[in-house]
C-alpha cells in the first residue's frame, strides 16, 4: 500500500458527509489537497523515464501499451473513408501478424461515430467519441449534453469530455462539478472519460485538484489533455494525475483509470507511461481497463519496436500501414 | 616519419599539456560519442597506440539511420547543380586539412608523408571527378524514350534512398571517399562504417564535412567494429542500398542474405582506388523513373 497523503481520506470524508455541492465546500476540499511538490514530480518523473526495459519485458510492455491505445483521429479533414482505415487498424493493428492484440478504441468526432460503430461492430475494440464542444468546452451545458446524447445514439460506447477550463480557473469549481455530473448521468453505462486540458491549467496543484473534482464527478478515466493545446501530456503531469488515481481508490475504493494523450509518438514514451503508472498508481493500472494512451502515429512505432524484438533487424515505416 | 606529437612539443614549452583530439561518430551533423560510451583503441600498423576511437554500437547505427533518413527529402529536392557545389566545397576543405590528413593517413597505414600526401591530392581529385558529374550523370544514365504516340518519355535516375556503406579497409581515406561520394552525389544519404583498423582519416574527413555546407545527416559516419555493426546495418529494413565493398570476403554472403529481408540494392566491387573511377559507382545506388508527358503544340 502507497503510503498516503495527510489529509486527502479526511478531506473526501468530509466531502462525502456534505452534500451540498457548493462552491465553498469543493474549494475547501480541493485546496485542502495536500500541495504537489513540482520540483519533486518532475524529479521523480525523470528518474522514473531512466529505467531500462529489455527483451521479454520490453515485448510484455509494447504489447501491453498496443492494448492501451485509443487510435485517434480528430482531424477536420476526417472522412468516412478515413475512419473506416482507422477501425480496420484498430482491429488488426499489423495486418501481417495476427498475435498482435487489437488496440482499446478509436477516438473521434461524434459525427464520424456511426461510421465507425458499422466498422467495428462487437468486435470489441470500444468506440470513442469526443463530444462537450471539443476541444474548448466553449458552449453552454445544454449544447454539450446533446452533443453527448448524439454521439450514444450512433453508438459511442465512450465519451470524452473535456472541462470547462475558464470556469475552473476562475474558481467555479460548483459549475465544473455540475457538468461532469450531468454529462455522467446523460452517459449512463457509457464510460466517460474527463479530459483536464492539463496544458491549461498552469500548475500541478491545479492539476491535482481538476482531478480530483472529476473523479468526484463520476469520472470512470481523466485525461490529461485534449492533444489540441500544447504543451499536452508530460510525464510530471501523468505522475500528478496517477496519484490522485491512488488517493482517490484509497479514499472510496473506486478504482478511476488514467488517459494521457498528446504528443506521444515513441513506443520508448509510451513505455515511460507504463513505468509511471506502475510505479505511481500500482500494477492493478496496468490494464487497458484503467490505463489509456491516446495516439494516432504511436502505434507503427509499438508495431515497429514489436517487429524488431521478434526478428532483431530495426524495422522500416515502409513496412507498415499507413494511419 | 613526422609525428604531430614531437612538432607540438618543439613549438611550444616542454611543460605544456597536450590537448588531443576526441575521436567521436558523426551522426545527424553532430559529434556524439558512442551511445553505448564504449571506445577501442586504434594501433598503427607497428602496434603503436594512435588514439582511442568510439566504438559504435547497434544503436548507434539504428540512430544514423533515423538521420540519414529524414536527411533524404531535402538532399533528394536540392538541385543538381547545388549538390555538384557542396561536393567541390568538401573539396575545397579537404585540400585545406591536407596536412592533417597526410599524417593520420601517414600513421594509420603507414606510408611515408609523401605518399600519404599523394594519397590526399588523389582523394581531392576524387572529390571534384564526383562532383562534376552532379549534374552531368542524369544526362548519361538517363534518356528520351521513343514512343508510339505523342508523348515525351524520359527515363531518369533518381536516388535509392538510404544508403549503407562498408568503407575499404586498407585505403582509410582515398577509398573512403571514393565509396561515399558517389552515392551522395545522386541524391542518397548515407551511413558509413570507417574500416575498422584504419578510422581516424574518417572522423577528420567528417569534420571537413560538417564545416561544407552538406546538410546534416546526409552523411554519417561510425567508427567500430564491422563484425557487430555491419550484420545490423545490412539488416535494417529502412536502408534501402548498401555498399559492400569493404567486406571481406567470406563475410559478404551473409551480409547479403541480410541484406535481402527488404531487397537492398547490393553493391560490390574490389576497385583498385588508385585507377581513374568509373561511373559503376554512380550506377549502383539509383533507380531509374520513367515519365510520360503530352507533347505539347
Amino acid at each position: 500500500m502507497p503510503p498516503q497523503p495527510l489529509g486527502t481520506a479526511r478531506a473526501a470524508r468530509a466531502f462525502f458527509g456534505d452534500l451540498a455541492t457548493s462552491d465553498t465546500a469543493l474549494r475547501q476540499l480541493l485546496h485542502g489537497l495536500p500541495g504537489v511538490d513540482q520540483a519533486g514530480a518532475e524529479a521523480r518523473a525523470a528518474f522514473l523515464a531512466t529505467r531500462s526495459v529489455k527483451k521479454d519485458s520490453k515485448l510484455f510492455a509494447l504489447e501491453l501499451a498496443i492494448a492501451m491505445i485509443d487510435l485517434t483521429t480528430l482531424e477536420g479533414a476526417d472522412t468516412p473513408g478515413k475512419v473506416a482505415a482507422l477501425c480496420a487498424k484498430a482491429l488488426r493493428p499489423d495486418p501481417a501478424d495476427g498475435d498482435v492484440p487489437h488496440v482499446a478504441a478509436v477516438c473521434l468526432y461524434p459525427d464520424l461515430v456511426a461510421v465507425a460503430r458499422r466498422e467495428i461492430g462487437d468486435k470489441g475494440v470500444a468506440v470513442a467519441a469526443v463530444a462537450t464542444a471539443f476541444p474548448s468546452g466553449r458552449a453552454t451545458l445544454s449544447v454539450k449534453l446533446a452533443d453527448v446524447r448524439q454521439a450514444l445514439d450512433a453508438g459511442a460506447d465512450e465519451i470524452d469530455m473535456v472541462i470547462d477550463r475558464g470556469a475552473f480557473l476562475s474558481g467555479c469549481y460548483g459549475q465544473v462539478y455540475e457538468e461532469v455530473r450531468a454529462v455522467r448521468e446523460a452517459c449512463g453505462e457509457a464510460v466517460l472519460k474527463v479530459i483536464l486540458e492539463t496544458g491549461e491549467l498552469a500548475t500541478l496543484d491545479n492539476v491535482a485538484r481538476a482531478a480530483w473534482l472529476a473523479m468526484l464527478g463520476g469520472a470512470d478515466f481523466i485525461k490529461t489533455s485534449t492533444g489540441k493545446v500544447s504543451p499536452a501530456s508530460t510525464a510530471p503531469v501523468a505522475l500528478v494525475m496517477l496519484s490522485a488515481v491512488r488517493d482517490f481508490a484509497d479514499a472510496t475504493g473506486r478504482r478511476v483509470g488514467v488517459k494521457v494523450a498528446g504528443g506521444i509518438r515513441t513506443a520508448k514514451d509510451a513505455i515511460r507511461y507504463l513505468v509511471l503508472a506502475y510505479e505511481t498508481a500500482g500494477e492493478e493500472w496496468l490494464h487497458p481497463s484503467a490505463f489509456r494512451i491516446g495516439a494516432s502515429s504511436l502505434l507503427n512505432d509499438l508495431l515497429m519496436q514489436r517487429a524488431k524484438q521478434l526478428s532483431g533487424a530495426y524495422q522500416g515505416p515502409d513496412y507498415f500501414t499507413v494511419d | 616519419m613526422v609525428s604531430p606529437r614531437t612538432s607540438t612539443s618543439e613549438s611550444h614549452p616542454a611543460s605544456r599539456l597536450e590537448v588531443r583530439k576526441t575521436y567521436k561518430l558523426f551522426i545527424g551533423g553532430a559529434f556524439p560519442r558512442s551511445e553505448s560510451g564504449r571506445s577501442y583503441p586504434v594501433l598503427a600498423p607497428d602496434g603503436r597506440l594512435l588514439a582511442n576511437a568510439a566504438r559504435a554500437s547497434r544503436k548507434d547505427v539504428r540512430d544514423a539511420v533515423v538521420a540519414g533518413r529524414a536527411a533524404v527529402a531535402r538532399w533528394k529536392a536540392a538541385t543538381a547543380y547545388n549538390k555538384g557545389q557542396v561536393l567541390y566545397r568538401v573539396a575545397e576543405m579537404l585540400e585545406g586539412h591536407g596536412d592533417q590528413l597526410a599524417r593520420e593517413v601517414a600513421e594509420a597505414e603507414a606510408s611515408t608523408i609523401r605518399a600519404a600526401r599523394r594519397a590526399v591530392a588523389a582523394t581531392v581529385d576524387r572529390l571534384v571527378w564526383y562532383a562534376g558529374w552532379a549534374d552531368k550523370f542524369a544526362q548519361v544514365a538517363g534518356s528520351a524514350n521513343p514512343v508510339a504516340g505523342p508523348f515525351f518519355n524520359f527515363s531518369l535516375p533518381e536516388p535509392t534512398g538510404v544508403v549503407g556503406v562498408l568503407a575499404p579497409r586498407a585505403s582509410s581515406l582515398l577509398g573512403l571517399v571514393s565509396v561515399l561520394a558517389p552515392p551522395v552525389v545522386t541524391g542518397n544519404t548515407v551511413v558509413v562504417l570507417a574500416g575498422e583498423e584504419r578510422p581516424l582519416p574518417a572522423v577528420t574527413l567528417a569534420e571537413v564535412i560538417a564545416t561544407a555546407d552538406v546538410p546534416a545527416g546526409v552523411v554519417n559516419i561510425l567508427t567500430g567494429r564491422s563484425a557487430e555493426l555491419a550484420p545490423v546495418l545490412a539488416a535494417h529494413m529502412d536502408v534501402n542500398a548498401i555498399d559492400l565493398s569493404g567486406a571481406e570476403q567470406p563475410d559478404r554472403a551473409e551480409l547479403n542474405r541480410l541484406a535481402a529481408g527488404n531487397v537492398k540494392r547490393v553493391f560490390a566491387s574490389d576497385d583498385d582506388w588508385t585507377a581513374p573511377p568509373t561511373l559503376a559507382r554512380l550506377r549502383a545506388f539509383v533507380e531509374t523513373k520513367t515519365v510520360w508527358h503530352t507533347v505539347g503544340c
